[in-house]
């Protein structure tokens, strides 16, 4: 899972200057969000000069999924102190999570499996910070890189990750929607069509879905 | 580092942490609409199809591209293509890339 983060990383300390934040400013997105789809989906915001109120509200929903995981955890750290479950917290993603669950998971009756969450933690974000780094070092030292049109690799990495997600047919009724309310709205100052086409997407399908289901 | 950027950090690791932090917390006390966990099912897809669609249609912001010359277009439909086929994300953005950057090539 390091090794899969390391591209990733790389990538978005690459495509910080070009979308117009600085290196200082890459690092420490990385340093203190530490949570790599919605620092992506913040660099396209900080292009299309969103503003601040959207980019937080994008980053609630595109995170939120991060509430279900801690809630699944609860459990496993309902023993520990305020100062350790803050700690875990920070650090928790969706590798972090992947791993501890199945941790956790094995009876063996261990009991400071706490650590081993945090040194995977730690691992990981040690590893994105390097990888971050890597990149905007890279921007910097080969700027030319910038004028390659690597912004298109985010459009890559966006399209790879949503095409085999289609299908189902609520899957493809809330990108079909999601993509008319956005080249909609496309104009609607402060990147406020991204909420409105999210919505809008999330909203058709769910109902898609609970036409499927109904009897 | 200008305040408007520190201010962008700071509010996404602030909403960042207090979705990582919230459960921990309260405990018990609150629970997890069903329907919510439907919804954030399809989070994903919204926000990504909302982000990916614009850029690669108009690609400059301001005028439709709908012709074979939009590289940005060729691109994003090889990479789908490819996800689609369950290759690797990595070999479906590295396949697309080197399309999008020979298409530039071609169609210039």
């Amino acid at each position: 899972m390091m090794l899969g983060a390391a591209p990733f990383g790389m990538i978005f300390g690459t495509l910080a200057a070009p979308s117009g934040l600085s290196a200082a400013g890459a690092l420490g997105m990385s340093a203190i969000v530490f949570a790599g789809s919605s620092q992506f989906i913040a660099l396209s915001l900080i292009t299309g000069k969103a503003s601040l109120v959207v980019i937080m509200l994008t980053t609630l929903v595109v995170n939120l999924r991060h509430a279900l995981y801690s809630a699944s955890l609860l459990p496993h750290v309902a023993g520990l102190s305020q100062g350790w479950r803050a700690m875990l917290a920070f650090w928790l993603t969706d590798e972090t999570f992947a791993v501890v669950l199945q941790r956790y998971g094995t009876e063996d009756g261990a009991p400071h499996k706490h650590w081993y969450q945090l040194g995977s933690s730690l691992s990981m974000y040690m590893n994105w910070f390097l990888w971050t780094s890597t990149g905007v070092v890279l921007g910097q030292t080969v700027p030319q890189l910038q004028h390659l049109g690597l912004e298109f690799a985010m459009a890559a990495t966006f399209t790879g990750i949503v095409v085999p997600l289609l299908r189902t047919r609520p899957m493809l009724g809330a990108a079909l929607v999601a993509a008319a309310v956005a080249l909609l709205c496309r104009n609607l100052p402060y990147k406020l069509g991204l909420m409105l086409a999210t919505f809008a997407g999330v909203a058709a399908g769910m109902t898609l879905e609970g036409r499927k289901e109904a009897p | 580092m200008n305040t408007h950027e520190l201010l962008i950090i700071l509010g996404m690791a602030a909403v960042t942490f207090g979705i990582r932090y919230s459960f921990f917390v309260l405990g018990d006390r609150v629970a997890f609409p069903a329907w919510v966990r439907r919804a954030l099912h399809y989070v994903p897809v919204a926000v990504l199809t909302a982000l990916i669609v614009p850029m690669v249609l108009l690609p400059d912001g301001e005028h439709w591209q709908l012709t074979w010359r939009n590289a940005w277009l060729v691109g994003a439909i090889a990479s789908g293509l490819m996800a689609w086929k369950r290759l690797p994300l990595l070999a479906a953005i590295g396949g697309s890339m080197a399309v999008y950057f020979l298409w530039r090539v071609v169609a210039a």
